[in-house]
């Protein structure tokens, strides 16, 4: 039994939009698999509640007629997983999003949700920030694409104004067209659990397969919302594709991060990991692209 | 015949299609809704409640605060009651109290018509502290500036016990001794059973019931009645199916404070259904033990004295007392004999939730300690584990002093050498030990010390009833109780094995109902199948008499000429089919000259007791930079006597396994240094383990019938949650060179141990 003062089902986006104008203290509640647990413990007790989750029309991958592959932000995990958009030109994120808790939570949680509760540790975060992703919101004052970079303020807070949603997020053409990505979440199990530290490389190789065009890379975990390593993104570029620029990525990635000392993980550790995490997912992504090392 | 075949589960079909009723589907649809205020302090006195504020919210009921309980301290402990008081469990629980020992003690409860409104008078209650000084730590706790948790016990020691045998200050003086010294810590963990623990309560009369999911029915009745101060009679429990205990139901939980909720709002049906997160703080956990062990060898490997000191961490209340740390002291000098020991074990309060009964109470902890060590010394001795092991561990043929427990057969070599065969131990020994690069393989062994139920420590009993139906079948009524494990289903085999009917015709009842059931203590100490099987055999040969003599008087046949075969009378001269039991059961009930309900009920009381050995190996991939450890190949090894049912057995042995790869790898509950809060109070900060992190895991036996048993049959129930961690560990010192000697294995401890080794 849910502590809920009151539940306003949306009919569309328009509506949706209405309703948290109307309701400024309610929560949008899409799969619930956040929402309804922090409710459960009290966090969210007796809060209004914006349901979306019936909006189809937010469900769904495609492609724009420019290339832009656009998510739909009620799409769930397993959805995505399965997409064959998703499977061609994003794979990595299919991978990471199917790290996400059990199957059911994959079932009911989507990928809106994963983003707009700002979290560090989303499995969907690291991967989205490593392809620049841009979020598509709807609000009183109509339709803003804002780029990931500037989505995530601080910890469980993202740049959402009162009365907006998101309602998709999109991969540019350019920013996937020969990459090829890897994610790793670094967890105490092997499902059922919440990254101690997430790590998503992706690389576009030179044709000979011989040199690093480009590369970028994002962490979950590594400071208060999941962020990019420019640091060691600089380092790399234009470098040869061999173990030795892996070994130098690594180290200038712990010039990128600033993990916290908590219960969870020692700060100490969580460097160990920023480290050892960037060079095994660089190495897969050479790997996956053709490259030898 | 039907002891020995793995027959399916009898209430296998209602469990998978969801007809089996657990507490919470049997509880009536107007029941009231209780939660308890649990404190947000870890010790300190309550100066002040208010409950105005949640008095006023809707739907709230009645709210009970600790100023407004009865003053009766009870035991909580799932034992046996003793008629001596010297041997009666501490009664230091009172149902809400004003004297807070940890954080997330019993404080207050509200009664409401929903949880919703519960919950939300438990948070509108203000509750004004005076705050004490606490302590976490069970040495630190023994010390003289301690906090005080209880008057009565200084130094916060609830009990030390010792044992001296010959001269170990002497020993330790013969020339060319080497000595191995280690400190080896296990951590708090929680059962995780599926069903948190629930009751629901109602009164009829002044008699209240109470509803719950427990594994020792007949004990909570009497506890219940002693928490109340009402006469033990004027309270029935009863026990449906229960989704699992592993030992935290094995204590009064909420069943008195419930049924105390119920009187004050005039009887009606009241329930109380914790949380996972009061499952984990407010509940039981296993209890957290730090052993010193000191050995001194003689170069050729044979043990010329020991010493043992464990320090374990009571929390805040005595639950099961000292004994689970004395049953793991006891374990030590009969593993492995020596002449001179000093072993000291001490059971320390601390303001950390209450430690009580966890599947092997103490053994796994002991173990841990006892089994990484004698790797430990064989990495000094430069000696093989196996070959150390089978040098000093118990020779066949001896006999302990106090339980009488003897070691008829070499059980534990024959387990050694079945678990070493399947997973190719000498061979990837010797392989694993050339590994040098990042990812390196190891493999290890433990053995492990049982015994079965709780004598000569405490009264064990059983009580059985038979009831014969026209039809040739029978109930079959036990105070032992199903939770989980299996145990109706190797009783209704017992039953058709001595009866001679089919087990199809032996109809148990799972539910215990104190006011129906006969007396018995419940499902603990892995004891069920042993006890049980002396009370069903007595019964059984009973009602085998009565059947012979009602099939005398029918037939003219001597009663000794007569047997009962696959549910048939025979006639044993020639064999002769004379009727069915059936033919004979209707005959019994309708007969117009002699009618008779035939039914058989009796009583045992067990005077015996049994060692129940095996082993665990396991092997292991470590990937050093990650400081992760992947399970290649896992195995136990058990002689647990005759197996009753040997997929059961097996089933039982795979969650014992998850288990113990849990307590090896994963699981351990935190709590703040500053406030002394749970950190980890759910499934997902606190790492039980997954299918996931789990090989294949592979069960085997060893069936040396046990000789004092009325099946062969000896203790299951815990020991296969035993062997994993040492196993574990063990392998990882084998692949690593590093020995860790403290649980979990996690990758937090291997990352600090790692660093501290040069490894990374």
């Amino acid at each position: 039994m849910y502590d809920i003062k009151a539940l306003y089902e949306a009919t569309s986006v328009k509506h949706a939009v209405e309703l948290l104008q109307a309701h400024p203290e309610a929560k949008v509640l899409a799969g619930g698999s956040d929402v309804l647990v922090q409710m459960r413990e009290g966090k969210l007790a007796g809060k209004e509640l914006v349901s979306i989750y019936r909006l189809d029309a937010l469900r769904g991958v495609s492609l724009d007629a420019d290339g832009t592959i656009r998510i739909g932000s009620l799409t769930s995990f397993s959805h995505i997983t399965q997409s064959p958009i998703i499977r061609q030109h994003l794979n990595v994120l299919g991978e990471a999003v199917d790290m996400v808790g059990g199957p059911q939570v994959r079932n009911i949680g989507t990928i809106g949700g994963n983003t707009c509760n700002g979290v560090t540790s989303a499995d969907s975060g690291s991967t989205l920030v490593a392809y620049d992703a841009v979020m598509q919101v709807e609000g009183p004052e109509g339709v803003r694409l804002i780029p990931i970079a500037e989505w995530y303020v601080g910890a469980g807070r993202v740049s959402l104004r009162p009365g907006e949603l998101q309602t998709a997020i999109l991969v540019p053409l350019q920013k996937y067209q020969g990459y090829k990505g890897h994610y790793i979440k670094y967890a105490m199990r092997n499902a059922m659990d919440i990254a101690t530290t997430g790590c998503s490389v992706n690389v576009k190789l030179s044709a000979d397969k011989k040199t690093i065009e480009d590369v970028r890379m994002a962490y979950g975990v590594a400071g208060p919302v999941p962020m990019r390593a420019p640091a060691a993104e600089a380092f790399a570029k234009g470098k040869p594709a061999l173990e030795e620029t892996i070994q130098g990525f690594g180290e200038a990635a712990l010039g990128d991060v600033n993990p916290r000392n908590s219960w969870r993980a020692s700060r100490e550790f969580r460097l160990h990991l920023a480290q050892e995490l960037s060079k095994r997912a660089l190495r897969e992504t050479i790997r996956l692209s053709g490259g030898v090392v | 015949m039907s002891v020995g075949e793995s027959i399916r589960r009898v209430d296998a079909l209602d469990k998978v299609t969801g007809r089996a009723k657990y507490t919470d589907d049997l509880a009536d649809k107007c029941v009231l809704v209780a939660k308890i205020l649990h404190s947000n302090i870890a010790h300190g006195i309550v100066k002040k409640i208010d409950t105005s504020a949640a008095e006023a919210i809707e739907g709230v009921v009645k709210i009970v605060t600790c100023f407004d309980v009865p003053p009766y301290r009870f035991p909580t402990a799932g034992h046996p009651w003793s008629t001596d008081p010297h041997h009666q469990d501490v009664q230091d629980r009172v149902l809400l109290t004003q004297h807070v020992r940890f954080y997330g003690d019993d404080v207050a409860a509200v009664i409401a018509e929903n949880e919703v409104a519960a919950s939300q008078a438990v948070r509108a209650i203000q509750v004004e502290y005076e705050e004490l000084p606490f302590v976490l730590d069970a040495q630190r706790a023994m010390e003289p500036d301690a906090p005080l948790l209880h008057e009565a016990y200084p130094n916060n020691i609830l009990g030390h016990t010792n044992i001296r045998k010959g001269d170990y200050e002497a020993a330790i003086k013969e020339p060319g001794l080497i000595k191995v010294e280690g400190w080896y810590e296990t951590p708090t963990v929680q059962h995780c059973h599926i069903e948190n623990n629930i009751s629901y309560a109602y009164q009829e009369g002044q008699r209240i019931t109470v509803v719950a999911s427990t594994q020792i029915p007949h004990i909570v009745r009497r506890i219940v009645g002693q928490a109340l101060g009402i006469p033990w009679g004027d309270v029935r429990i009863i026990k449906p199916y229960i989704g699992g205990g592993f030992g935290n139901k094995q204590d009064a939980l909420y069943e008195p404070l419930c049924a105390f909720l119920c009187t004050q709002v005039g009887g009606r049906c009241v329930k109380l259904d914790v949380s996972r997160e009061e499952t984990f703080v407010s509940n039981r956990v296993r209890h957290g033990i730090r052993s010193h062990i000191i050995s001194y060898l003689r170069p050729d490997g044979s043990f010329a004295a020991r010493k043992l000191e464990c320090f374990s961490n009571q929390g805040a209340y005595a639950s099961h007392g000292h004994g689970i740390a004395a049953k793991g002291m006891g374990a030590f000098p009969q593993l492995y004999p020596c002449d001179n020991l000093e072993c000291d074990a001490y059971s320390v309060f601390t303001n950390r939730p209450v430690a009580g009964a966890m599947r092997g109470y103490g053994i796994p902890q002991a173990m841990f300690a006892n089994e990484s060590h004698i790797d430990d010394i064989c990495r000094v001795l430069q000696m093989d584990p196996i070959e150390f092991r089978r040098k000093n561990m118990m020779p066949v043929g001896y006999v302990d002093g106090f339980s009488k427990n003897e070691n008829y057969v070499d059980s534990l070599g024959q387990c050694i050498e079945k678990g070493k065969e399947y997973i190719d131990y000498d061979r990837k020994r010797e392989e694993y030990a050339k590994d040098t690069g990042p990812v390196r393989r190891g493999i290890g062994m433990a053995i492990f010390w049982y015994n079965t139920a709780v004598w000569p420590i405490s009264l064990e009993t059983s009580s059985c009833r038979m009831v014969l139906n026209q039809d040739g079948s029978i109930q079959l009524q036990m105070g032992e109780t199903e939770i989980g494990q299996g145990s109706d289903t190797a009783f209704a085999q017992m039953a058709a094995e001595t009866l001679g009917i089919p087990v199809e015709q032996v109809h148990i009842i799972s539910s215990q109902d104190t006011d129906l059931t006969p007396f018995g203590l419940g499902s603990y100490a892995s004891r069920q199948t042993y006890v049980g099987g002396f009370a069903i055999r007595q019964t059984a040969l009973l009602m085998k008499q009565r059947i012979q003599q009602y099939a005398s008087e029918m037939t003219r046949v001597a009663p000794f000429d007569i047997d009962i075969v696959d549910g048939n009378i025979l006639r044993t001269t020639d064999g002769r089919v004379l009727m069915t039991l059936g033919d004979l059961a209707t005959e019994a009930i309708y007969s117009l000259t002699h009618s008779q309900h035939i039914t058989s009920e009796s009583t045992y009381q067990i005077k015996n007791n049994a060692y129940s050995f095996g082993c665990g190996f396991a092997e292991v991939e470590v990937d050093i930079p990650l400081c992760k450890v992947r399970i290649l190949n896992i195995i136990n090894v058990h002689d647990c006597g005759r197996l009753i049912n040997p997929a059961l057995a097996e089933a039982q042995v795979h969650g014992g396994m998850s288990m113990g790869i849990g307590f090896g790898m994963s699981e351990q509950l935190l709590f703040d240094e500053k406030t002394g809060k749970t950190l980890n109070d759910n499934l997902l900060d606190y790492k039980l383990s997954t299918t996931m992190d789990h090989p294949d895991l592979v069960a085997r036996f060893v069936e040396n019938f046990e000789p004092t048993s009325a099946y062969g049959t000896k203790s299951l129930g815990e020991p296969p949650a035993v062997p994993g961690a040492p196993a574990l560990r063990n392998a990882i010192l084998h692949a690593t060179g590093v020995a860790v000697n403290t649980l979990p294995l996690n990758p937090h401890t291997l990352f600090a141990q790692f660093k501290e080794e040069g490894l990374l």
